[in-house]
Parts: C-alpha cells; sequence; structure tokens
C-alpha cells in the first residue's frame, strides 16, 4: 500500500510537470530570440525594442484574436548551439509564434526546433540567403531584404559608379560575412570588368590585423570589401589608414549603424556600406521613433524598424487566419499587406519582404548618409 | 634521440628558408612590413606572457586569472583618460595617469587574486589551484561586464603619431613602435630585477625550493606576491598599448590575448622569462608571415601546430628547463 501511495504521488507530481505547460491561458505568447548580451548585442536589443513596443500597440488596440500578447524574450549571444537551447526553452515555455532570431547562423541553428514545433517565424534581421531561397525553412519569413538582393546593390554600385577595377574581397569565417562575399564574388565573375584580387577570411578578435592590411596593400585592390560586423571592422579600417593604404572600404548592413561610427571614429570617414532602405519620412516611423526616444531616452537602433514589424506581419497573418494554426497561419502570411515603418511590405512564395529594400550609405562627417 | 630532432629542426627550416627566400627577394618590403607587424604582435604577447611565465616559474601555477589583469588594466586606462579627458588636462599629464592609476589597479587586483583564490590553495593539489584560476577569470570578466558593459568601447589613442616618424608610418606606425620599444625596456628592467636586486634573488630562491628558500629566511609569502604585482603591472602595460593599437576594448579581451600568450610562454619554456619573450616572437612573427604569404584563414590553426611539433620534440619549449612538468 505504502509503495502505492508513493507511486501515485509520483505520478501526479510528473503530471503537474506535463500539463503544466499545455494551458494555453488568455494570453498569446509570442518568443522574441536574438543577441542582447556580448558584442553583438546592440543588434538584437535594437530589435527586441521594437517587438516590445509594437506589442504594447497592437495591446493597446486589443491584442490578435481578442487575446493579449505576452512576450517571451530570449538570448542567443549570436552563438548556434546556444540558439539551440534558447529556442528548446521559449517553445517549451509555450510560445505560439517567434520573432528572431538576428544573426544568420543562429537563425538556421534555431528554426530546426521552431520547424519541428510549428511555430511561423519572421527575422528582423537575418539575411543568409539560405533560410529563404534553399527550402528548407518552410515557416520562415523576414522583414528584411537578403544577402543576394545586397550583394547585387554592393557589385553593380562597386562597378558602375565607383569605377573600381580591382576589389579584395575580406570576411570574416561566418555564416553571415562568407556567405556575402562568396554572393559577391560570383556576382563580379558574372558582371566582368572588376577583378577579385584577394580573398580571404580573418579571425575575430585578434590583437591585430597588420598582416592582412598588408596583403590588402600589396594586392593593389582598389576597393576592400568587408563581409562581417562592426567592431572587426572598425579595426582593420583603423589599420588601412594608419597604414595608408591606398582602397576604400565598403561593407554592408553588419557594419551599418553609429555603433561602428563611434568604434572606428576618425577613420570611419569615407566608409561605404550598404543597408535598409532609409524610410525616415514614414509616419508611423517617425511616431515609434518619438516612442523609442520616449521610453528609452535613445534614438532607435539598427534593426528595431524591422522587429516592429515583425509582430505587425505575425498579429495580421493571425487575424486573417483566424486562428494560430500553422497551415493557416502560413497561408495567411502569403496574402497579408502590412502597412509597416518600412512601408507597405507583403511576403514572397520563399518567404522573402516585398516592398523593402537596400539602399548605399557612406560615412560623411561622422554619420552614414545615403548616396545612391 | 637529439641529434635525430636537430636534424629533423635544421631541415624543415632549410626548406621553408629555400621556399621563402625566394619570395623575399622579389618583394623585401612587403617582407620587412610583415616582419615588423609579426614583431609587434610578437611584443604585444610578449608583454602578457612574462606574467604567465614568472608566476609558473615560482609556484608552478598556470594564473587563468592573468588576461583578466590586462583587460582591468586597459579598462582603468580608458576610464582614467575619458574622465581626465573631459576636465580638459594636459594630454601628456593623462597618458602618465592612465599608465599609473592602470598599473596601481591591475596590482591591486593582481595581489587580491593571489590572496582569495591561491593562497588558500597552495598545499592543496595542483588541479585545484587550477580549476581555482579559471574561476576568478570568469568571475573577474562577469564582473567587469556587470560593472561596465557589455559592449566595445572606443579607446582613442594616448600615444600620438610623432612627426618624426611620418615617413616610415606606412610601414610600422608610432603605436607599434611604442609596444617593440616598451617591450625591449620591460624585458632588461625585468631581467636586472631578478639578476641583480635582493627580491630578484629571493624569488629565485623561491622558484628552486621553496621549503628551503624559507629554511634561509625569505620571506616565501611576499616574494609570490611580489611575482604576482610584477606581473601584473607588465600586464597592464600591455593592456594600455594593445589597446592604443587596436583602438576598442571590452570585457572579452583578456581571454583570446590571454590564450595566445599562455601558447607563447610553453612555447618558449615556461617558468622561464627569456623563453616567454623568445616564444612570443616565434609566435607573433610566424603567424604575421603565415597570413601575408599563406591564407589568414588558418593562421590560428597554424600558431597551434607549432605549438603542437615543439611540445612533441621539445616538451619543455625552446628554453624550457629539462624537467618533467605536469599542467
Amino acid at each position: 500500500m505504502k509503495s502505492f501511495l508513493k507511486a501515485l504521488a509520483l505520478v501526479l507530481v510528473l503530471m503537474i510537470g506535463i500539463t503544466a505547460p499545455g494551458f494555453a491561458g488568455d494570453t498569446i505568447k509570442l518568443g522574441s530570440g536574438g543577441v542582447i548580451s556580448g558584442d553583438l548585442a546592440p543588434y538584437g536589443i535594437s530589435a527586441v525594442r521594437g517587438v516590445e513596443i509594437a506589442i504594447e500597440d497592437i495591446n493597446a488596440k486589443g491584442g490578435i484574436l481578442g487575446k493579449k500578447i505576452e512576450l517571451l524574450v530570449g538570448d542567443d549571444v549570436c552563438k548556434p548551439e546556444v540558439a539551440v537551447n534558447m529556442a528548446t526553452k521559449l517553445v517549451s515555455d509555450g510560445a505560439q509564434m517567434i520573432v528572431g532570431h538576428v544573426c544568420s547562423g543562429a537563425t538556421i541553428a534555431a528554426n530546426k526546433i521552431y520547424k519541428d514545433a510549428g511555430l511561423i517565424i519572421v527575422s528582423p534581421a537575418s539575411t543568409n540567403d539560405d533560410l529563404t531561397l534553399k527550402g528548407e525553412h518552410p515557416n520562415f519569413f523576414r522583414t528584411i531584404s537578403y544577402d543576394g538582393a545586397q550583394a547585387a546593390l554592393m557589385t553593380s554600385y562597386v562597378k558602375n559608379d565607383l569605377k573600381v577595377k580591382t576589389v579584395a574581397l575580406i570576411h570574416d569565417k561566418g555564416d553571415y560575412g562568407k556567405g556575402q562575399m562568396e554572393l559577391a564574388r560570383k556576382l563580379f565573375e558574372k558582371l566582368g570588368g572588376v577583378e577579385v584580387v584577394l580573398f580571404e577570411g580573418v579571425t575575430t578578435g585578434a590583437v591585430d590585423y597588420s598582416a592582412i592590411v598588408q596583403k590588402i596593400k600589396r594586392s593593389k585592390a582598389q576597393l576592400t570589401m568587408w563581409g562581417g560586423y562592426h567592431s572587426d571592422a572598425s579595426k582593420i579600417v583603423g589599420m588601412i589608414k594608419k597604414k595608408k593604404v591606398n582602397t576604400i572600404f565598403f561593407g554592408a548592413d553588419g557594419i551599418i549603424g553609429d555603433n561602428f561610427v563611434q568604434l572606428a571614429g576618425k577613420y570611419s570617414d569615407g566608409v561605404y556600406a550598404t543597408g535598409p532602405n532609409d524610410t525616415s519620412n514614414n509616419p508611423l516611423y517617425k511616431e515609434i521613433s518619438a516612442k523609442h526616444q520616449k521610453k528609452y531616452g535613445e534614438a532607435p537602433g539598427t534593426f528595431f524598424h524591422n522587429g516592429y514589424a515583425c509582430v505587425q506581419a505575425l498579429a495580421a497573418a493571425a487575424e486573417k487566419a483566424g486562428s494560430l494554426d500553422y497551415d493557416k497561419m502560413r497561408a495567411a502570411m502569403f496574402e497579408i499587406q502590412v502597412d509597416s515603418p518600412l512601408g507597405p511590405i507583403g511576403f514572397d512564395k520563399n518567404g522573402d519582404v516585398i516592398g523593402a529594400g537596400f539602399s548605399v550609405y557612406q560615412v560623411q562627417n561622422g554619420k552614414y548618409t545615403q548616396v545612391n | 634521440m637529439r641529434l635525430f630532432n636537430i636534424i629533423l629542426g635544421v631541415a624543415v627550416v632549410g626548406v621553408l628558408g629555400f621556399l621563402g627566400i625566394k619570395e623575399i627577394i622579389a618583394d623585401p618590403v612587403y617582407f620587412l612590413e610583415l616582419f615588423l607587424g609579426g614583431l609587434t604582435r610578437g611584443s604585444i604577447y610578449a608583454l602578457i606572457a612574462l606574467g604567465y611565465t614568472m608566476v609558473y616559474g615560482i609556484i608552478q601555477l598556470i594564473n587563468f586569472a592573468h588576461g583578466e589583469i590586462y583587460m582591468i588594466g586597459a579598462m582603468t586606462a580608458l576610464i582614467v583618460a575619458s574622465v581626465l579627458g573631459l576636465w580638459g588636462w594636459n594630454s601628456a599629464v593623462i597618458v602618465i595617469l592612465a599608465f599609473v592609476f592602470a598599473i596601481v589597479y591591475s596590482c591591486a587586483y593582481g595581489f587580491t587574486v593571489e590572496k582569495i583564490a591561491y593562497k588558500p590553495l597552495r598545499t592543496a593539489p595542483r588541479l585545484s589551484a587550477l580549476i581555482s584560476a579559471i574561476g576568478m577569470s570568469l568571475f573577474l570578466q562577469n564582473y567587469v561586464m556587470l560593472a561596465q558593459t557589455s559592449e566595445y568601447m572606443p579607446f582613442e589613442s594616448l600615444i600620438p603619431d610623432f612627426e618624426f616618424w611620418e615617413p616610415f608610418s606606412h610601414i610600422i606606425t608610432s603605436v607599434e613602435m611604442t609596444i617593440i620599444v616598451t617591450t625591449i625596456i620591460v624585458m632588461i628592467l625585468l631581467g636586472i630585477l631578478i639578476k641583480f636586486t635582493k627580491i630578484g634573488k629571493a624569488m629565485r630562491a623561491t622558484a628552486q625550493d621553496k621549503i628551503m628558500a624559507s629554511l634561509v629566511g625569505i620571506n616565501v609569502n611576499r616574494v609570490i606576491s611580489t611575482t604576482f604585482v610584477v606581473g601584473s603591472a607588465t600586464a597592464a602595460i600591455g593592456g594600455v598599448l594593445i589597446a592604443c593599437h587596436v583602438g576598442q576594448i571590452n570585457f572579452m579581451i583578456g581571454f583570446m590575448a590571454g590564450l595566445k600568450a599562455f601558447i607563447a610562454a610553453v612555447l618558449g619554456g615556461i617558468g622561464s622569462i627569456p623563453g616567454a619573450v623568445l616564444g612570443s616572437l616565434v609566435l607573433g612573427i610566424s603567424e604575421s608571415l603565415f597570413t601575408g604569404y599563406f591564407w589568414s584563414e588558418y593562421e590560428d590553426v597554424f600558431a597551434f601546430t607549432i605549438l603542437v611539433i615543439i611540445l612533441i620534440f621539445r616538451p619543455s619549449g625552446i628554453l624550457g628547463r629539462d624537467t618533467t612538468s605536469k599542467v
């Protein structure tokens, strides 16, 4: 009898563990994954703040399907292995839709979990081509244009506007940076007229980049294209200027934003980078930027508006589908048209955003200014 | 076995040298640039490696928290320099005060870390002290992250671009030159300290035999504390100089730099001061040349390959004493 009671007690205890997450409750849980600590934290934090403010706005209007949205935040430190654990935790905490992640490598790793759990994910910042073009991530959407589109803009601008004949392609060996430089190499070969004289990866966080800078100098590249993030980029730019190497520095959205300009200081002047279109005249853009300023006491970061648009898209799809069922939600994602801070956006058959593209910027007097 | 090693060494150097000479003759300036770049990098490693090797020489402990002491030095300098900069002080005064504060703070941290984390474990098995060192390293990293910030912060170079050096700055910048010169001065001072002063003599005695040293009246605890303080001071100097060179710092900079310096110390023969410097220079220069003539993708792979090869053929490092040692 005693052992029966013990067994019963054990079963009861275990059952509590099983049933607890099952109660859906009267809120809709939205999981947000991304990097919010470590050296890439500014990117992730900007996106999460967009998500927070979007949820406040939507909840103020009554939420989705009559339910309020509840936010669950996870930190993947931009590492794929951490991202998987983090995604598992979000799913087991009962997340019903996902905004994230930021770093492409982390998104690719984490999406295995979300796909198995049948969740729609919208990323504000992951631009790797494979996410949408390979067809392996049917549940994935994004509110930022993809690397292919960005690389096409970079290469054509370099060839037609800067009229450069030789380029060096340097990357940080990561999914995002290396992927982008490989695309650029292919596109330069296709375009013709621009010779890739150097293609190299460097170790992130190294104490010294003088050897690679000497190598760039020796290759006589008129332009150095960088695939990677702002902290390494600022070290390399500084070294290029200090060693008086005559080459234009050209990066992508990994170095767009004030962080890069602050770190590189006076050496950042004249650096080119592609980044999301400037939509700062959009009324919603202005409205939510003001809210950010009021709530956090500073101007919004790089992916703030994209993060806001992610939540808008998920909310619109859920309303259209009338439920959170995966198939219905997914079908609705392709049909919706959202008035986002990035302008009116929709999604194409791959899950890529329609209506938000890239522009070319240059640092002039300590500020990124649009040049194309 | 010894003869075999020498023959193998000569053969490897010969083949590389033969391949290298052709490249060097084709473009000597490029080689010089890479070599000097490597020398700077090696000097950077050396300033950190000295602390590792001194502590190891005396208490046979790999002080993994040493990289963090270096980071704290750089952080302190940044804080002092920005505050004094705001007050509009003269830049020469700022440089001196930043260095002084960085050294004092780092020494205080080095001293305290030893008292808290290593002294109670002095009679414990060596593995316990090693784990304690790793714990201290993680603690200091996270402490600085929470107390300061997790983001990279710009570090304005404290060392000006000397005008007389402008014509050569495309080969080696004034900061790089300062790093090399400082390393040489620090090495010479350390050499004098250990060879000719009373405390240096006590250090050597303690390194040889702790119990015997205490029997002849040497205060072993004081000698060990002094070693930590001196090691921390060199790390602080390194921290400030490297931050000037790189132009940015965050709480994680001590990790990779510390790891590379540790490799350099082992490469040169841990416990030996000339060994640490030689190991650092070998590592720095070969990394730089490897990046320049081969592929930078494999720079770290190459650094670790050198370490493995040296450890197979000379387990005690290039200048290490031939004793069996355990890590």
